[in-house]
């Protein structure tokens, strides 16, 4: 039995691991191509993570990173590609941000309303995709597309100053949170800077993550119907009630990614929220592999690579462009998919050949009939 | 030619000999996983043999691809149709062909040619769309012919077809014969082979057990063929039938264009092989299950028999709540479960052994102790309420590997490194672990060796001693004669026979099979009562 677990881990760790090497190899190329040193911009990177300063950026990045990824993660675990999860934060963190500026109660049950709405909102948003696939057969992929350009559409229109905008200098906001609804943060000091408050909120979902998954009759159905649809149908799952639940959950996790910037820190929603959020989601749910710890370094991974690039600018004596992280991540995306599909097959292969010649083994000591692997 | 295949572990195709003579039908008969589709994959270039060889006009050739099999004028018409329902005849048939005979006028020439040299009656400009099921399939043997192909490979061609088009398609076949060309025909519905055919081959278990002439060869031959008899015999010893109903299913009727609970979630963009005018028009003609009507009493084995393919399936999947029925009413242990959800019926007992175990009855790549869960994740011992009992699940799937003999390194592996019949002993020990009172089991041992064979028997015995209803579908009929206590046959949706299984034979069940013969099975004079009592 330990074998196997050992085995497991070893699975686990070398879809990633290849990947990674793989990714940095050809960003070195890359370099290498454009004429510049195929290593230093690492190191310059690699020093940037040991300032203080670049680390509670790289924590607060990844702490919505990490929620994004989650919302991305569940829709992966049953076959549903959830790419509208940029839209889902980006409306839910809108919303969120103007019913923020116009109720006003006591902290303690501000803060849940403002979840709450960002919950509502996100599922609101990605249930439009489910009621669609389930009643009508259309793709999730090409719906949450589409609601991820509506969205924008929509915070258009709403951030109007005869809708909810209030033009500060000039940015467009939808006004300032009242300060209850503000999540404290720790302060680590004006040249520091302070963590979001809303990390631990990061942290506590990736457990509610793994809980429901693996230690609920949800959670199985959930991943039954991720690896088998028909086993999973003839086993008792309602399919379609499973796809909307799916897309609802996802949905509500995916508009509370926004919450940590908002609460911790920006306070309003402004032309200068950060967009594209959703989409690096996928890139590190996929690097995760599904797994809330995974996810967890994969988030970290990209934050230090969005982080630690501005440094590649100023670089002395030669200066590198920050673009090359962009590149890199793109890479990883590459090759993320490729690794772990081979990763798969080879494990599985494996797999079958070591069970066939444990029980060849065990059979000749019997003097039984030979079994053999078969899939 | 010898031809053997190996695939990790197991051997699908074991030293096959096949020869086709130009100008000649030559049907491959044998049951579902014989090894029918592996032989034609190689043959098509889709899969390369481990061992053997392949010729044509006695040049021996290996085959890396499908391109490389049409430029040797081996062409494949596929059991699900390859075209784009947007794009016209023309377009499609040239689609891949550009540089044959361009996209325009002589590509239209060359269709009519072929269209009225083989009396295929295309329309070059008509949208695919627009065609029913018969005229696609022509489209497809029209596509295969344009490329050049000699050599046709038809797979399971009549499966979709209502009679009339059958037997225009095999006027078609004719025609094609008629020329000079060798069509393979794969089939397992034993009348069709035998009308069509001129010579036949038949396949089981990945081998190749003999040939025959049709004129020289009867149904009831060919099917014992098929299905074999080497196994030993699964006798029931005393009858355990009370007369307490467990299940009784009354007028159960189940249309073709009816769509698979699943089907339009797995494919949400797929228009299917029916537009919707002829899918309506199908379905008046084709019910694949039409007014089934039985009771199963505690203690009972019945059996269906029956050719793949006429109804089984659909059966199995209105019992189990996959499918749901288009009229008819189905009642178990007194509650009308016909509007029930899958997961409420096997909650309340109904078991189920999937003809398909890797599509419906596993989780290939989860641990054996998720695959002990799948099916009753809200039963103990896999669930306490919300929550997921994963303690209990692992003890329970030890005592199972234990008492079923599935021989595994461990209760962590991956289904999907267990054999085939230590998966099915382990879906056996899973379904029967929950005590159910009716027991749907399709095909229980197939694939499973000899050992286990007599160890599921066993298992289904002593669990129909305790009061067990179970419906039983196989392929075997030795094992459908020897564990049931009432027999059926299923052709064409209906139950057109019954027979008891302590006198029939394996042959007179095959004549029913093909229809041949109805009504109540009499040992000495098949076919006497009329059909009503069979229903």
């Amino acid at each position: 039995m330990k074998k196997f677990d050992k085995e497991r881990v070893l699975l686990a760790v070398a879809g990633p691991v290849i990947a990674l090497v793989a990714a940095v190899a050809l960003t070195s190329i890359v370099l290498l191509a454009s004429g510049k040193n195929p290593f230093e911009p690492y190191s310059l990177m690699l020093e940037q993570a040991t300032y203080s300063d670049i680390q509670v950026l790289i924590i607060n990045q990844a702490s919505m990173y990490y929620i994004a990824a989650l919302a991305v993660a569940i829709g992966f675990r049953m076959n549903l590609f959830n790419i509208g999860v940029d839209g889902q934060y980006r409306l839910a963190a809108m919303m969120t941000a103007v019913v923020g500026a116009h109720l006003a109660l006591p902290s303690f049950l501000q803060i849940p309303a403002l979840m709450l709405v960002a919950m509502l909102t996100g599922a609101m948003w990605a249930g439009i995709a489910g009621v669609l696939k389930v009643t009508r057969g259309v793709s999730e992929v090409v719906a949450t597309i589409m609601l991820n350009a509506i969205a924008t559409s929509v915070i258009g229109y709403l951030t109007l100053s005869d809708k909810f905008g209030v033009q500060l200098g000039n940015n467009m906001t939808t006004g300032v949170m009242k300060k209850s609804g503000w999540f404290p943060g720790i302060n680590l000091g004006s040249d520091v800077g302070e963590i979001y408050g809303l990390v631990f909120l990061a942290i506590l979902m990736g457990v509610l993550y793994w809980l429901v998954l693996n230690r609920t009759r949800f959670g199985f159905d959930l991943r039954a119907t991720g690896a088998s649809e028909t086993a999973a149908a003839a086993s008792g799952v309602d399919a379609k009630k499973m796809v909307l639940t799916a897309m609802l959950i996802s949905g509500a996790v995916a508009g509370l990614s926004g919450l940590p910037l908002l609460l911790g820190d920006a306070h309003t929603y402004s032309l200068t929220f950060p967009t594209g959020l959703g989409f690096t989601a996928i890139t590190i749910a996929l690097l995760g592999r599904n797994s809330p710890v995974g996810i967890a370094f994969a988030a970290l991974l990209i934050a230090f690579l969005d982080k630690a690039s501005p440094a590649l600018d100023y670089a002395t004596p030669v200066a590198y462009e920050k673009e090359i992280a962009t590149i890199m991540q793109g890479l990883i995306v590459f090759a993320v998919v490729i690794s772990y599909e081979a990763v798969r097959v080879w494990g599985l292969r494996r797999q079958q050949k070591q069970v066939g010649e444990e029980l060849a083994a065990a059979a000749a000591n019997n003097n039984s009939p030979k079994e053999v692997a078969a899939r | 030619m010898g031809i053997t295949k190996r695939f990790p572990g197991v051997v699908a195709n074991h030293d096959i000999h096949l020869t086709v003579r130009k100008g000649t039908v030559h049907a491959l008969v044998g049951e579902n996983g014989a090894g029918k589709s592996t032989l034609m994959k190689i043959l098509y270039g889709m899969q390369k043999p481990d061992e053997g060889t392949i010729a044509v006009d006695g040049e021996q050739i290996g085959f890396s691809s499908p391109a490389d099999a049409i430029v040797r004028g081996i062409g494949m018409v596929h059991q699900h149709f390859m075209l784009a329902d947007n794009l016209t005849v023309l377009e499609n048939v040239v689609l891949g062909s550009e540089k044959l005979y361009g996209i325009g006028g002589g590509a239209r020439k060359k269709i009519k040619e072929i269209s009225d040299r083989y009396g295929l009656n295309v329309r070059p400009d008509v949208l695919v769309e627009s065609l029913g099921v018969a005229e696609r399939q022509r489209i497809e043997i029209l596509k295969v012919l344009y490329r050049g192909a000699r050599i046709l490979i038809l797979d399971e061609p009549t499966a979709v077809l209502v009679p009339q088009e059958v037997d225009a398609l095999f006027d078609n076949l004719r025609e094609l014969k008629s020329e000079g060309l060798a069509v393979i025909f794969i089939s397992h519905k034993l009348g069709e082979v035998l009308s069509v055919a001129d010579e036949i081959t038949v396949i089981r278990r990945g081998t190749t057990v003999g040939t025959a002439v049709p004129a020289e060869t009867t149904p009831r031959q060919l099917a014992e063929m098929m299905v074999g008899s080497e196994l030993p015999t699964p006798e029931t010893a005393e009858s355990t039938v009370t007369d307490k109903p467990v299940i009784q299913v009354a007028g159960l009727t189940v249309f073709a264009s009816g769509a698979p609970s699943l089907g339009e979630l797995a494919e949400p963009t797929g228009a299917g092989l029916l537009s919707e005018d002829t899918a309506e028009t199908a379905a008046a003609v084709r019910r694949i299950l039409d007014d089934v009507t039985f009771t199963i009493h505690a203690g009972e084995v019945m059996g269906i028999a029956g050719v793949e393919g006429n109804g089984q399936t659909e059966l199995i999947d209105a019992l189990i709540g996959l499918k749901h029925a288009d009229s008819g009413a189905i009642t178990f242990l007194g509650d009308e479960i016909t509007g029930w959800a899958t997961r409420k019926r096997r909650e309340k007992g109904i078991g189920y052994i999937p003809e398909d175990r890797h599509r419906h009855g596993l989780l290939l790549e989860s641990p054996l102790w998720e695959n002990r869960i799948l099916g009753h994740v809200t039963e103990a011992p896999n669930a306490k309420g919300f929550w997921l009992d994963i303690k209990g699940a692992q003890e329970d799937t030890r005592r199972i590997v234990k008492e079923y003999d599935v021989r595994t390194p461990g209760i962590d592996v991956t289904a999907a490194s267990l054999s085939g019949g230590n998966q099915q002993k382990l879906i056996v020990g899973r379904e029967m672990s929950h005590k159910p009172r009716f027991l749907i089991a399709a095909h229980p041992t197939r694939g499973v060796d000899v050992g286990a064979q007599a160890a599921i028997w066993d298992q289904i015995r002593e669990a129909r001693r305790e009061g067990l209803a179970v419906l039983l579908i196989s392929a075997d009929l030795d094992e459908l004669i020897g564990l049931s206590d009432t027999l059926r046959v299923i052709y064409n949706g209906r139950l057109v026979a019954d027979a008891d299984p302590a006198t029939v034979t394996p042959e007179e069940l095959g004549s029913a099979m093909t229809g041949a013969a109805s009504g109540h099975l009499e040992h000495v004079a098949e076919s006497a009562a009329p059909e009503d009592e069979a229903r």
